[in-house]
């Protein structure tokens, strides 16, 4: 006996377009070792299976990547993972932090791998590590790492990543060329992109100007030290990234 | 005479290459200490290619990296006509690309960009 059982293939929604892929038609003989039972097991699993989106956390050296990193961590799986210092590049290596699931007020939630990346740059110097009293070995090897890490971080933004969280200094200028050339690049490549502007605990800082810059995008003002609104960030990934 | 090189390269010249001679050009100029002058500019994938390159080229006591200045992008026409009446990709404006320890932005706003450029 032959059954004819409609297989979703690879199933998941597009999250640009919430779409529902093709179903294709398989044929399924009744001999087989697999029963139909454990076949529809298979097919209902496979549809209410969401994709894990991998969502980076991207943004020039010092502008709080990891920090916002850890509190993720910490506020939805109870661990911190990344090192913290005042010295650029720190962060010299993608660091992935798996199956998080954050929750909205309004009860939506999403789950993502969030991938802190080290902050993109053109240019590394090892005697800019020097000034932070580190030698001059391990000054190269720390020039070394960071430029592989940009290097994957960028291909990685090619290929891997679904979704950005775009970190920028809100006390700096928004108009570096390091945000203009991310956020174009973020914009061709079609990625939901969530703009923080990070630091409002100083004195100087000004999300407004972030805002003039990229009137296209959301920008979020929060503060990844003290906490300060980042319960609007994580409504913010909810609706954008969802 | 001491002085710096400058290439000022069309958008015709840059139109008929594809992307990874495009970067190569650049980077090779670049590495020798030469400002490079695109007229046109680069995709955002050429950006980000030029960035990754950029990185595993890096060597101590040798080439650091480049300093590349453009102006932020247009605001997004999206009608379909006047993209194909443009047939152009708005995202690419004039770009400015040299050797990080030679070319220095100064100041820079959303319609100006002001740099010095050293000898090396």
């Amino acid at each position: 006996m032959t059954t004819i059982i409609i297989l979703p293939d690879n199933i998941h929604v597009d999250r640009q377009t919430n779409a529902w892929p093709d179903l294709t038609i398989s044929l399924i003989s009744g001999r087989n070792n697999m029963g139909i039972s454990q076949t529809l097991s298979r097919i209902l699993s496979g549809l209410f299976q969401k994709k894990t989106a991998r969502i980076g956390i991207y943004g020039p050296p010092n502008a709080g990547k990891t920090t916002l990193a850890n509190r993720i961590a910490k506020d939805w799986s109870g661990s911190a993972t990344g090192m913290i210092s005042e010295v650029p590049h720190e962060t010299r290596r993608a660091v992935r932090n798996g199956d998080i699931t954050i929750s909205s007020q309004d009860g939506r939630s999403i789950t993502i791998d969030i991938v802190d990346t080290p902050g993109v740059t053109t240019r590394i110097d090892y005697k800019e590590f020097l000034e932070y009293g580190i030698d001059r070995n391990e000054a190269i090897d720390r020039a070394r790492e960071a430029t592989e890490g940009v290097a994957e971080a960028m291909h990685w933004l090619r290929e891997d990543i679904t979704g950005v969280i775009y970190m920028i200094d809100a006390t700096l200028d928004p108009f570096a060329q390091v945000n203009i050339m991310m956020i174009g690049i973020i914009e061709s490549r079609k990625l939901p992109v969530v703009i923080v502007a990070n630091k409002i605990d100083l004195p100087d800082a000004s999300p407004k100007r972030i805002r003039s810059a990229f009137p296209q995008h959301p920008v979020i003002p929060v503060s990844c030290l003290d906490g300060t609104k980042i319960e609007e960030l994580y409504e913010e990934m909810v609706r954008r990234f969802r | 005479m001491q002085g710096v090189r400058i290439d000022m390269i069309s958008d015709e010249r840059l139109s008929k290459m594809p992307s990874t001679e495009k970067i190569r050009l650049i980077l090779d100029n670049v590495r020798e200490g030469t400002i490079v002058i695109l007229e046109s500019g680069l995709t955002p994938d050429e950006q980000s290619i030029l960035i990754e390159m950029t990185m595993r080229e890096i060597l101590p006591d040798g080439f650091s990296g480049i300093e590349i200045e453009t102006y932020p992008s247009k605001p997004r026409n999206t009608g379909v006509f006047s993209r194909i009446r443009r047939g152009e990709d708005e995202s690419r404006r004039m770009t400015v690309i040299g050797p990080a320890n030679q070319l220095k932005m100064i100041r820079k706003e959303r319609d100006l960009i002001s740099a010095w450029i050293s000898g090396k």
